[in-house]
């Protein structure tokens, strides 16, 4: 066990902090275009799909050396790691393990450059948690694929260029992973209708799509016919260490510890309220107990061990902890927590609020916690299915 | 950067999950319970030839000179079955002579604590049952020929058992002005009763000083100057106390999911039901999560002094929390099997709330944690 950084590693750190400090303005001087700015400026670096292959533009990076990297970012709330988020995230390593040499020159460059986004046309309004049940048709027809049917709570549809759609081409009713293929839309493709749906905070982030006689050429489809299910779960298994996640959320924490100490509670100080004191620090724990576990993961990647369902502990912890931080932030508070919109009452421009409104799209958007339970009961203690 | 055992210590945890499974399985566990000693002589000196009780005893005092990360390794075996063994309170008793003590001290004493000749423990608790400076009252007054203790520790580890005992007691207003001393069982004026605890795997006392004389080379340390020691004999304890906690809760998740899949009802096991289904993974949820806690306070104590209190605290008041859940987690999933005596899920529960209190509850270590995050 030894939780100290070699010295390359540690002139990694040192690289990453010399670039911050040289190139990332504070916060409040941050424009509306510098996350495209910073896609830029880290592209240079290669640090833009730092993990992927060099062939295909990647950063070559190590394990540690992206861990080291997601740190500090964090720690200096810089921008994501590119404006491409559902590209970063598994289109481009799903391109690089599945793709065509044609499809990865096609789309990997737009994806690091974040010139475009992608969404990600998973679940139907028949099909959630059960995402191998999904019903929208493909039939082949020539040389193209004719898509018929909807999708829904698709993410940035609106504003996306391309879809990494799941559909079904083939029913067998003895195995409903069998017949899913994958295909790449193009948004603007004709007979592809997407219709905004606002969601509780008042917002328009996702979408219901609808598929009528969509064509989608062969040549978009990504890996063989058939190979979707295979697609997904491979793209689902290169999720990571959840060290960013970590960070945002000690960033939240941090902002709650300050918010306890300027709102009063009964005429003192909430900070000095034992039951806001508990919570605080339970979250504390919560926090560091996923800090501690995505080490534990990092450990047996670097041992060259597959993840297996051990990262639903985590999204459990986050899960939590998402619901946990928004419902505090607003009961220390107290009644100008139950505000929301423009008024000097409303603290930090109603981030709080933004933040007990907004935990379902990462709550639910990644698999409920229910279905976390059900994998870990299933996958790991080895309880029958149900 | 590894989170992770160590081959030897991999091979550590083999070596005495296989010597307990064969020499003491629960059911020896529950006769060994109904001893008045309540630990076995014979085991006790065997773990010792292994090694296993100067595990982290330096090799100058006769120990092995491991660190507390592999004494985790141990004490999180002896968890999971429930051993029933002074282990504890005598590695805490090392510490405060390898910290406190002089050369001479050490020498006497390193030596046979290491070997397991002497079972040692540690005095701290008293009718305040504080675990911060102010909760020590015991008094001492200096005296030509020695220091005079008086008063009543409670809820001393392994009372019965122990043959030393190192004593916090008050040598000043100051509410840090703490000492320590060193008392032989058999001292004038020393009477030691049993506390009847809940679980019977563990053993607690009562020891009354009426005027205890303690000679000056018997006192531990600078004198005024103990509460540096105190606390970290407070957060070893706290993480060796956490080690046999995650030890026994993976215990009782063990046994909930066996019993999961073999109990029928409504002609399926019932583990395939959510309502049953869900309570165990978040059993395992907690367990996995208060290892990384564990492990981390542990490495911490070794490696990262300025961080161990709140590395500490973090594990122990997770612990606390989440293996009392377990504990009765464990007993409704059974159903009325598991309330009964004879079957083994009580054992864990009882357990659970002994380790609730010891060294620090959830409310202790929380408050600690808001305090040095700045609240």
């Amino acid at each position: 066990m030894d939780f100290n950084f070699t010295p390359e590693e540690e002139a990694f750190r040192d690289e990453v902090r010399a670039f911050l400090d040289e190139n990332l303005p504070p916060e409040s001087e941050r424009s509306p275009g510098f996350p495209l700015e910073w896609n830029r400026k880290l592209r240079e670096k290669r640090w833009v799909g730092f993990s992927w292959p060099r062939e295909v533009g990647g950063g070559g990076g190590g394990i540690m050396q992206q861990v080291i990297l997601k740190e500090e970012m964090a720690r200096r709330k810089a921008p994501a790691l590119g404006v491409s988020f559902m590209g970063l995230a598994w289109v481009g390593p799903a391109l690089i393990e599945y793709g065509t040499e044609e499809q990865k020159q096609r789309f990997i460059p737009d994806i690091l450059d974040g010139k475009l986004q992608w969404c990600t046309g998973y679940s139907e309004p028949d099909t959630g948690s059960d995402l191998a049940s999904l019903q929208c048709k493909a039939v082949r027809e020539g040389n193209e694929y004719v898509v018929t049917g909807q999708k829904i709570w698709t993410s940035v549809a609106m504003w996306a260029k391309w879809m990494i759609l799941l559909v079904r081409t083939e029913n067998d009713p003895a195995d409903k992973h069998k017949g899913i293929t994958c295909l790449l839309v193009a948004m603007d493709s004709p007979g592809l209708t997407v219709r905004p749906i606002r969601n509780m905070s008042g917002g328009e982030m996702f979408a219901e799509c609808f598929f009528d006689g969509v064509r989608v050429p062969v040549e978009n489809r990504l890996a063989g016919e058939g190979q979707g299910w295979k697609v997904t779960i491979s793209a689902l298994a290169h999720e990571r260490s959840s060290i960013s996640e970590v960070h945002g959320l000690m960033r939240h924490l941090d902002g709650i510890r300050d918010l306890a100490k300027r709102c009063t509670r009964n005429g003192r100080p909430a900070a000095k309220d034992p039951g806001v004191r508990r919570r605080i620090a339970q979250a504390d724990v919560r926090i560091e107990a996923m800090r501690l576990n995505g080490l534990r993961f990092l450990t047996k990647q670097l041992k060259g061990e597959k993840l297996g369902s051990e990262t639903s502990i985590n999204k459990l912890h986050r899960a939590a902890l998402e619901i946990e931080l928004g419902e505090l932030a607003l009961e220390i508070q107290g009644s100008r927590g139950a505000l929301m919109g423009e008024d000097e009452l409303v603290l930090e421009g109603g981030r709080w609020q933004r933040m007990a409104l907004g935990w379902p799209e990462v709550v639910i958007g990644g698999g409920t916690p229910n279905i976390q339970r059900n994998i870990i009961a299933e996958r790991v203690l080895g309880l029958p299915k149900d | 950067m590894n989170f992770g055992f160590s081959a030897e210590q991999e091979l550590l945890r083999a070596e005495v999950r296989r010597f307990l499974d064969q020499n003491c399985p629960l059911d020896a566990v529950r006769k060994i319970a109904e001893t008045p000693e309540g630990y076995s002589r014979d085991l006790w000196a065997r773990m010792a030839e292994l090694g296993w009780v100067g595990l982290r005893s330096d090799e100058a005092h006769g120990g092995v000179g491991l660190g507390w990360v592999d004494l985790v390794v141990v004490l999180e075996e002896m968890g999971r079955t429930l051993f029933p063994s002074p282990l504890i309170a005598t590695v805490l008793a090392g510490v405060a002579i390898e910290r406190g003590g002089s050369e001479a001290q050490r020498a006497r004493w390193l030596p046979a604590l290491a070997d397991g000749s002497t079972i040692g423990s540690v005095a701290l608790l008293e009718a305040g049952d504080q675990l911060t400076p102010e909760g020590v009252a015991l008094t001492g007054e200096r005296k030509p020929g020695g220091t005079r203790l008086t008063g009543e520790k409670l809820f001393v580890l392994d009372a019965q058992a122990a043959d030393l005992f190192v004593v916090a007691f008050r040598s000043g207003p100051a509410p840090e002005a703490l000492s320590l001393a060193l008392v032989e069982r058999g001292a004038a004026g020393l009477a030691i009763e049993s506390l009847p605890t809940m679980d019977l795997t563990k053993r607690q006392g009562r020891i009354r000083f009426d005027g205890v004389v303690v000679p000056d080379d018997a006192l531990l340390g600078e004198p005024g100057a103990a509460w540096p020691i105190l606390s970290a004999l407070i957060d070893g304890g706290a993480v060796a106390l956490t080690a046999e906690m995650v030890g026994a809760a993976e215990g009782a998740l063990d046994l909930t999911v066996n019993y999961a899949k073999q109990r029928i009802q409504f002609g399926e096991p019932i583990g395939r039901f959510q309502g049953v289904k869900h309570p165990l993974a978040e059993m395992y949820v907690d367990v996995e999560s208060f290892k990384s806690l564990l492990y981390y306070a542990a490495w911490t104590l070794d490696e990262r002094p300025e961080e161990a209190p709140l590395a500490t605290s973090r594990a122990k008041a997770y612990a606390s929390e989440a293996f009392a859940r377990i504990g009765i987690d464990a007993i409704g999933l059974h159903g009325g099997i598991g309330y009964t005596w004879e079957y083994d899920a009580q054992l864990y529960l009882k357990r659970a709330k002994w380790s609730r209190p010891a060294f620090g509850d959830a409310d202790h270590h929380y408050e600690r944690i808001a305090a040095l995050g700045g609240l």
